[in-house]
């Protein structure tokens, strides 16, 4: 056990599932990095936010595939090796692009099992970097998590801290479901314990973060650390919550979050995406629907507005929610 | 070639505008004035100024990721540039774009973008909208040798030979998709060759030689303009700087960013070109040089005190604002 940042914890689950199983590949853009370079240098970028560090060196060229930039071939690629029985770890570099290679995932990959009558397995894992912070601006800063979720066939992860990232992601590469793991890069270099040998967290089951009595806060991605961060500057007030991080947006753990509801009675959905038929709104109406009489007072969304993500930094730290806005969330649904 | 003195004096105040805009630009980055993603063009400046010579009236561009230096060779206010990367609400987008989505919408420039492989489709429609009004214009799209090999390029030069429109497809050949070599990511071995096999032709250019390119795109432009469909430049160029500002640059040959600045410097070399011309003088671009420091400095010190944007400004512009009804 030691102290590891998620881009370290998602790069030793890499490393501990290529080790274990000669059918798991990673694939991408400059996954290995520097092919073909006068510098001879092959292996050393290991992703341009150096996820796939150390995979070439250690696996060679046949499991740690750099590719052209195309990513529709790329997901194709490792939606028809998956078929074939290998387990690939394709990289899409920003979540963004999935508007590049959305037919290969949503309309292919995510669509084998059911169209074939269940006939088929396709254990490819898709990663992206999502999310924003970065003064990225609008291709380069998207959640897109929220999108995907909508589309039956495809598992859907967000990990919120290291921990997690790790255990999810050797799930995922076990799950013989197509998967796409959004990384929130925002949240790349925060460490926290993460055990050194493998172990997997379960697709569908929430992490309960905080534990408290008035109100329930689901909250995703990096959006789960300030939710956290706005519940403990709580403490002082007397108000104390229940903080859920679901970790997969599909399936989606719906026991625990109605749990909480019909024993708190008061709902606060946290998401960095805007709010329209997004994750905000799915689990207000899965409340309104399923826990409606325990409901002491109106769901609070808290998401970015109805907009693309801006590039001025003042206007992102006005579009992403902060932790100013879930505390303000918070006391609203408590008035 | 017979460029007037007015012309080879513009040509080069544009390429030393982008160079020193994007070198200034790297050094605000490095100092943390400017957020977010920024690719620079630095080395490829010939390229843009190159072709946008050419252009004039509803002719139109789209550019790239590196995208500044095209936008400025097509004409963008180069301190509405500066403030945009400075997140200003004066910016070029208002703050909303930033580096990667420079646009000048009025002045030909359908935006730097931040897919790559994102411009050619759209350029195509551009060149679709002119032949439809039977104008000679053209519609340029800039790309680079990572952009050749997404599925968007291929159906874009398919699409334009099928439509027959005036699309010119600009190649710049830096050698490295981000950190990936072309001699690994493009199959082939000739790249030009598989261009032309879309059907059409294909005008090949050092890229660090603007009269080069200006020659390569003066044929390309004008097999558009006269109404035979497409065509493809390809210059072959190198970029002084990473694939972003802070890439390590592990790819790089020992001594290859030297050799570039040493022997593959369109400056030097435009300025080396013109030595026995009679139309201008050393003395004329040195001259031609204070003056774009002077406006590079003007556009850092504007930016700096431009006005911030507000958070009220996140939800404007989403969509057409048609007023109360």
């Amino acid at each position: 056990m030691s102290q590891k940042t998620m881009r370290d914890a998602i790069n030793e689950a890499l490393h501990q599932a290529m080790a274990e199983d000669d059918s798991v590949f990673v694939i991408g853009e400059d996954v290995a990095g520097c092919n073909g370079a006068p510098s001879g240098k092959v292996g050393v970028t290991g992703g341009v936010f150096g996820i796939t560090g150390g995979l070439y060196e250690k696996f060679g060229p046949l499991r740690c595939i750099d590719t052209p930039i195309s990513e529709s071939a790329i997901v194709g690629a490792a939606a028809g090796a998956a078929l074939m029985g290998m387990r690939p770890v394709a990289e899409i570099m920003f979540a963004d692009f999935i508007g590049v290679c959305m037919d290969q995932i949503v309309n292919q990959m995510g669509k084998f099992r059911y169209m074939f009558g269940g006939k088929s397995e396709c254990p490819a894992v898709i990663r992206f970097a999502a999310g924003g912070g970065f003064s990225a601006a609008g291709q380069h800063s998207q959640a897109m998590y929220q999108v995907m979720t909508s589309f039956p066939g495809l598992k859907v992860v967000v990990p919120s801290n290291a921990y997690d990232a790790k255990g999810l992601m050797l799930q995922a590469i076990a799950d013989n479901d197509p998967v796409l793991f959004f990384e929130p890069k925002a949240l790349y270099q925060v460490a926290c314990e993460v055990p050194d040998e493998m172990y997997k967290i379960p697709f569908g089951e929430a992490a309960m973060v905080r534990e408290g009595d008035d109100v329930t806060v689901v909250a995703f991605g990096q959006m789960v650390g300030k939710a956290a961060e706005a519940i403990d500057s709580l403490e002082e007030s007397g108000i104390t919550c229940d903080l859920i991080d679901p970790r997969t947006t599909s399936p989606l753990d719906t026991k625990t979050i109605l749990e909480s509801i019909e024993a708190t009675g008061r709902l606060v959905v946290v998401d960095e995406a805007p709010p329209r038929c997004g994750l905000t709104t799915d689990i207000a109406a899965l409340a309104a629907s399923k826990a409606f009489h325990s409901l002491k007072a109106p769901v609070v969304q808290v998401s970015a507005p109805h907009s693309p993500t801006p590039f001025s930094p003042e206007l992102e730290a006005a579009y992403i929610p902060s932790v100013e806005r879930i505390v303000a969330a918070i006391k609203e649904v408590t008035a | 070639m017979g460029l007037s003195r007015e012309s080879l004096l513009r040509a080069y105040r544009q390429m030393k505008t982008i160079r020193e805009f994007e070198e200034r630009a790297h050094a605000e980055i490095m100092n943390g004035q400017i957020a977010g993603f920024t690719h620079l063009y630095t080395g490829q400046e010939a390229n843009a100024v190159g072709v946008c010579e050419h252009l004039s009236g509803s002719d139109t561009i789209i550019s790239t990721h590196r995208g500044h230096g095209h936008c400025i060779a097509r004409g963008a206010d180069v301190i509405g540039m500066m403030k945009e990367l400075w997140g200003s609400s004066e910016g070029l987008c208002k703050g909303k774009g930033g580096s990667m989505h420079v646009a000048d919408i009025e002045n030909g420039i359908l935006g730097a973008n931040g897919i790559v492989g994102g411009g050619p489709p759209i350029s195509v429609g551009a060149a679709l909208a002119q032949k439809i009004r039977g104008t000679t214009n053209v519609a340029v799209s800039f790309a680079g040798d990572g952009s050749v090999n997404q599925g968007t390029t291929f159906e874009a030069m398919n699409l334009a030979v099928v439509l027959k429109v005036p699309a010119v497809f600009v190649i710049e050949n830096n050698y490295y998709s981000e950190h990936t070599n072309i001699s690994y990511a493009v199959g082939c071995d000739d790249l030009k060759a598989r261009t032309e096999a879309f059907g059409f032709p294909v005008f090949v250019a050092d890229g660090s030689n603007f009269f080069d390119v200006y020659e390569a795109a003066g044929k390309a432009i004008e097999h558009c303009r006269q109404g035979n469909g497409p065509a493809g430049i390809f210059a072959e160029t190198g970029r002084f700087h990473g694939h972003f500002v802070g890439d390590p640059q592990d790819y790089r040959a020992e001594g290859e960013l030297d050799d570039l600045r040493e022997n593959s410097d369109c400056l030097k070399i435009f300025r080396t070109n013109t030595a026995d011309m009679s139309e201008i003088s050393a003395s004329d671009l040195d001259a031609i040089d204070a003056e774009v420091m002077e406006l590079i400095d003007r556009s850092v010190t504007e930016a700096k005190a431009a006005p911030r944007p507000t958070p009220d400004q996140v939800t404007e512009d989403v969509y057409i604002n048609y007023g109360a009804a």
